[in-house]
């Protein structure tokens, strides 16, 4: 009995107040979307930076001028560095060719170069794509270098926009989070208002305190949990729409987001959902019911 | 003991120490403002005394805990001035929503209500609503649902200071009805009539004093 009177309690408590319910489960919505939308983006920078910086390289370009002496001289350092995993070296000819592949779509440009003009390079892939610096600095100075190019600092730039953008997505969890909150406060004072003469003879009688703040510590609960699934429902909305839709030209550029990854990222919605309602009403009823 | 609220000048009880024994039924007199109320207030544990102890039931209710309090409150049956009664819910239903909120299951409910209500005299009155009953029976409704716990302790504050003078005589022949079974009665009044025609023990209260503790006393 007390179960159901419970759960009918706050189904009723739900209803009463309809319309600010459905303002605390909007917002609650709104505020776990940003949040699983930025666990997701947390999870897609990591694999990204994973599948980037494995094939990432630093480019050693030698001088027109270099001399054999010099260029072996570089190559055994190279070779010995334990920085250094892979070393690829790469000659007028081929750097010509690989040019070519490249601009094959501007057939003026690839006229107006000759193989000559195009420097020697060594190709290093580092055991550590972060220790870019250390490589820098060391070989900069060497004779017959001209210039030491890695391509870690153009990805860089790109995912400080994406780490940027995730904590715009958090901040505004977390500014939702707040109106959410502030909402979830509100509604239990008001149910507790709407309910005081029951609380008092509930009190007086000496109902256990568990028994007094359920039906209100639940109607949050399920409000939050309402909010979660609706998040999860526009999350699979942005997949199905943005990923798959409008978004799939840079399929290649972005890795995929999965449907399992929207699945690990519902219970922490949820779970925040429900834990953040459930410790607002409770600390709300400490205050205005304060049994 | 000593109570003395926050803001307050002097204390609202100063110094006072009152025995009751099991079964009996005691009147506290005295004027608005006199201390009365804050006795019944520390005996439901809603406030606690600054200086001396509370024993209720042979517990000592001074430094208990606020999660005890619940239970401990399963033990003293409340009436009041204004009856608090639930509006919307029938005499059957208010007696049964105090027995439901402890945990006792509806069968409870069902054997105990009918019982308590027809002892209050309210038999064939079950299903109305408050707002259909006379204020002495709103009354009986509320001392049904006191007593239907069976509580060891009937706290009643000033429960005829709503009715007419013959009402009240009804209603304190039911809380007379209630003491001989073995219920502890305490009662706040202003009612002098009343306190005249029962002829039971009377303590008096002024200033937070007590100035006269009498068996078989009258209002004075």
């Amino acid at each position: 009995m007390r179960v159901k009177y419970v759960l009918s309690e706050v189904l009723v408590g739900l209803w009463r107040n309809v319309t600010m319910s459905i303002a605390m489960i909007i917002t609650m919505a709104v505020s776990l979307t940003m949040l699983g939308a930025s666990g997701l983006m947390y999870r897609q920078v990591d694999d990204m930076k994973d599948l980037y910086y494995k094939n990432i390289e630093v480019s050693i370009f030698l001088t027109q001028e270099v001399t054999e002496q010099e260029r072996t001289d570089l190559q055994t350092k190279l070779d010995g560095d334990p920085l250094v995993k892979d070393v690829l070296y790469v000659n007028k000819d081929e750097a010509y060719k690989r040019f070519k592949e490249m601009y094959q779509d501007a057939p003026d440009l690839v006229n107006a170069v000759k193989p000559d003009q195009l420097p020697e390079a060594f190709r290093l892939k580092l055991n550590n794509p972060e220790q870019y610096k250390n490589v820098y600095d060391q070989y900069k100075d060497t004779a017959g270098v001209e210039e030491i190019i890695d391509q870690s600092r153009l990805l860089d730039k790109i995912f400080n926009i994406l780490t940027s953008i995730q904590n715009i997505a958090l901040a505004a969890a977390i500014v939702m989070a707040i109106a959410a909150l502030l909402l979830v406060a509100n509604t239990i004072q008001v149910a507790a208002y709407s309910k005081r003469r029951e609380v008092a003879v509930m009190k007086l009688v000496g109902a256990s305190n568990w028994f007094i703040q359920a039906p209100f510590v639940l109607e949050a609960v399920v409000a939050g949990l309402i909010g979660s699934l609706l998040g999860l429902v526009a999350l699979v909305a942005a997949k199905y729409l943005l990923f798959d839709g409008s978004l799939s030209a840079l399929q290649g550029l972005l890795s995929p987001i999965t449907w399992g990854d929207i699945l690990f990222i519902f219970p922490l919605m949820a779970g925040v959902g429900g834990l953040v309602s459930a410790g607002t009403a409770w600390i709300t009823l400490r205050f205005y019911l304060r049994v | 003991m000593t109570k003395t609220y926050p803001k307050a000048s002097r204390p609202s009880l100063d110094n006072v120490s009152v025995s009751i024994e099991k079964g009996e039924f005691v009147f506290f007199i005295g004027p608005s403002g006199s201390g009365k109320s804050t006795i019944i207030k520390m005996l439901l544990h809603e406030v606690a005394p600054n200086k001396g102890r509370v024993v209720v039931n042979g517990k000592d209710v001074t430094s208990m805990r606020s999660w005890k309090r619940p239970h401990f409150r399963r033990s003293i049956g409340c009436v009041f001035q204004d009856f608090r009664l639930l509006p919307n819910r029938t005499a059957y239903e208010n007696v049964a929503f105090a027995l439901e909120v402890i945990g006792k299951t509806k069968a409870v409910a069902r054997r105990v209500v009918p019982e308590v209500l027809e002892l209050v005299g309210l038999g064939g009155k079950e299903h109305r609503y408050p707002h259909e009953l006379s204020g002495g029976e709103q009354q009986r409704v509320a001392v049904a649902r006191a007593f239907v716990n069976r509580p060891l302790i009937l706290l009643a504050d000033e429960p005829t200071g709503n009715l007419d003078p013959d009402t009240s005589i009804e209603i304190m022949r039911l809380l007379d009805r209630i003491n001989r079974t073995g219920t502890t009665v305490v009662m706040v009044t202003h009612d002098s009539n009343i306190v005249n025609q029962m002829r039971r023990r009377v303590v008096e209260i002024e200033s937070g004093r007590i100035v006269r503790d009498q068996a078989r006393g009258v209002y004075g």
